[in-house]
């Protein structure tokens, strides 16, 4: 893992009419690294999420990718979106394609692949997720668990600079969870090509064992940033304090 | 150039900021950088305001100055656009107009209730209903295959052919009759789609609840059909307005009718374009209308609506 800077948020301030969702909020993404967002629901883990993709308009403050500034209107928002990919909590997938058309959709349509070099590519990350057997499948056919994998494939295939996963096992119950996260963390393993990720969950166990690094939202503000096991296993704030200790208690750490 | 974006945070709870610009309440103020982009936000609605209204009064003038300035303008604007002649039919066509207006309110209505039952009878499993779902099958297939015309005729002279005793001769009846029988076969369709595409989902967590089979399609499935129908069938309303012209084939001085009559009078087509003045008025207001409402109510729902 290298220490260049994927991806850089600074100072971002976002409100919804006149309730402020997010407020100063720093942080850097190194290169090849996982950033994970804790926090109760409504602490705007979504929305920051939603902003990086620029899904949402912000209020102030910067978003930067390779260090060009993506949240300038000046540049064109689809050609900084080819870079960045996200995955939903609700999967997202369109209901009318099947498995391997949901996942060359954009490469064929936005990034100009051929259908062939498109469809070799969807079915070599199928077969390296088990997936394969179910490529000609439509979502509803599938378990949640599948569909939320067959989503994270939907992502990779456009190459991606940064990933994005929004409480991606939020809907699943913890066996289908566990294929998820297995998933997710496939995307560490390999040093040399690991995905740069920013990941909000309410997963504990899974936060420490992906995340490099853990930064703890509360009310829109970020209370405690760090390695993510300084701030999971050693908190120094309070509040982070407070949170783990409920979470442990309902019993998910 | 990074450093501006970090003023609003230091500045936050001071009164002041780092440059002395007095904060608006809350403690925060725009960083330099988000001036910037509001800046280039307007100007770039400004410039998008200015092209949109240069291409409109290019693209509009150009035609206004070819239709003023082609050779047959005055015998056009005369016998198309004779205002004054077409404020002396005006009230005849508004008086047929009526009759317009309460055939569509009678046939919507008669349409609205058969149209639902027949797509109700169309997506119902019961085995006791086969023969009905036959016959509405057929019904549907029938009505909207043939021309609307043949069947107003066909009801305007063929039951009064019959003679049997009791049924009525009355023309405007039977054209009335004639268009609730084939819009009731197109609504019934666009109905029936719309209950299709609810996905069994739906059904399965009203069924779950203890909701029957038609609890489940009153308070589940059809409110989310008619909302995802709502255009289509709108479609069908402005047709059926237009349509109720069609029945003064039969004899009955609608507001095309009363038109017709006008203009073969002073060989004068001021009366047509009255008429059709007429209906547009009545039917682009309602279908801006609508638009809003299933704008609002889709906005109301859907929590992201941005993408």
């Amino acid at each position: 893992m290298s220490n260049k800077s994927a991806l850089k948020v600074d100072s971002l301030r976002k409100s919804f009419g006149s309730e402020l969702v997010l407020d100063s909020v720093s942080f850097d993404v190194p290169e090849g690294s996982a950033t994970v967002l804790i926090g109760a629901s409504g602490s705007g883990k979504s929305t920051l999420l939603r902003c990086i993709n620029l899904l949402e308009q912000i209020d102030d403050g910067a978003i930067f990718l390779d260090e060009e500034e993506i949240t300038n209107p000046e540049i064109d928002i689809d050609q900084t979106r080819r870079k960045i990919a996200m995955v939903f909590q609700a999967f997202n997938l369109f209901p009318h394609k099947t498995v391997r058309e949901n996942i060359t959709l954009a490469p064929v349509i936005v990034h100009r692949l051929t259908r062939d070099e498109a469809n070799q590519r969807a079915d070599e990350l199928l077969k390296r997720f088990g997936l394969y057997e179910k490529a000609e499948q439509y979502p509803d056919r599938l378990s949640g668990g599948q569909q939320q994998r067959v989503a994270i494939i939907r992502a990779l295939a456009v190459n991606p600079r940064v990933l994005l996963l929004d409480e991606v096992t939020s809907a699943l119950d913890p066996v289908l969870v566990n294929e998820v996260l297995m998933t997710v963390k496939e995307l560490k393993e390999d040093q040399s090509s690991a995905m740069t990720m920013v990941i909000a969950t309410h997963e504990m166990g899974f936060a420490q064992q992906v995340g490099d690094q853990v930064c703890f939202l509360e009310g829109g503000a970020v209370v405690e940033i760090g390695a993510s096991a300084q701030v999971l296993k050693d908190p120094q704030d309070k509040r982070t304090k407070d949170f783990l200790r409920k979470v442990h208690e309902a019993g998910r750490l | 150039m990074s450093s501006t974006g970090s003023e609003s945070r230091e500045g936050r709870g001071e009164g002041v900021s780092s440059d002395g610009r007095a904060l608006s309440s809350g403690g925060w103020s725009p960083s330099e950088r988000e001036i910037r982009r509001r800046s280039f936000r307007r100007r770039a609605a400004l410039r998008y305001g200015l092209i949109a209204a240069g291409s409109s009064a290019l693209v509009l003038g150009t035609l206004l100055i070819v239709l003023v300035t082609s050779p047959g303008f005055t015998t056009l604007s005369d016998t198309f656009f004779n205002w004054v002649y077409g404020a002396q039919v005006l009230p005849k066509v508004l008086l047929g107009f009526m009759t317009n207006v309460t055939l569509t309110v009678i046939a919507a209505s008669c349409v609205a209730i058969f149209g639902l039952a027949i797509a109700l009878l169309r997506t119902s499993r019961s085995p006791a209903l086969t023969p009905f779902r036959f016959l509405a099958t057929v019904y549907v297939d029938l009505f909207r295959g043939i021309p609307m015309i043949l069947v107003i005729l066909l009801v305007g002279f063929g039951i009064p052919a019959l003679r049997i005793p009791g049924l009525t001769n009355n023309v405007l009846i039977l054209g009335t009759l004639a268009v609730i029988i084939t819009y009731t076969a197109y609504v019934a369709e666009v109905l029936r789609s719309g209950i299709l595409t609810v996905h069994p989902s739906q059904r399965a967590g009203a069924r779950s609840l203890g909701l029957s089979h038609f609890q489940s399609l009153r308070h589940v499935v059809l409110p989310q059909a008619l909302k995802r129908v709502t255009p289509p069938l709108l479609n069908d309303l402005i047709a059926l307005i237009k349509d109720t012209g069609l029945v003064s084939i039969l004899g009955v001085t609608d507001a095309v009718r009363a038109a017709q009559i006008a203009s073969s009078r002073s060989f004068n087509y001021t009366p047509y374009v009255v008429a059709a003045i007429v209906f547009l008025l009545v039917t682009i207001p309602l279908t801006r209308f609508t638009d809003r409402a299933i704008r609002r109510s889709i906005e109301r729902q859907n929590a992201q609506g941005l993408a």
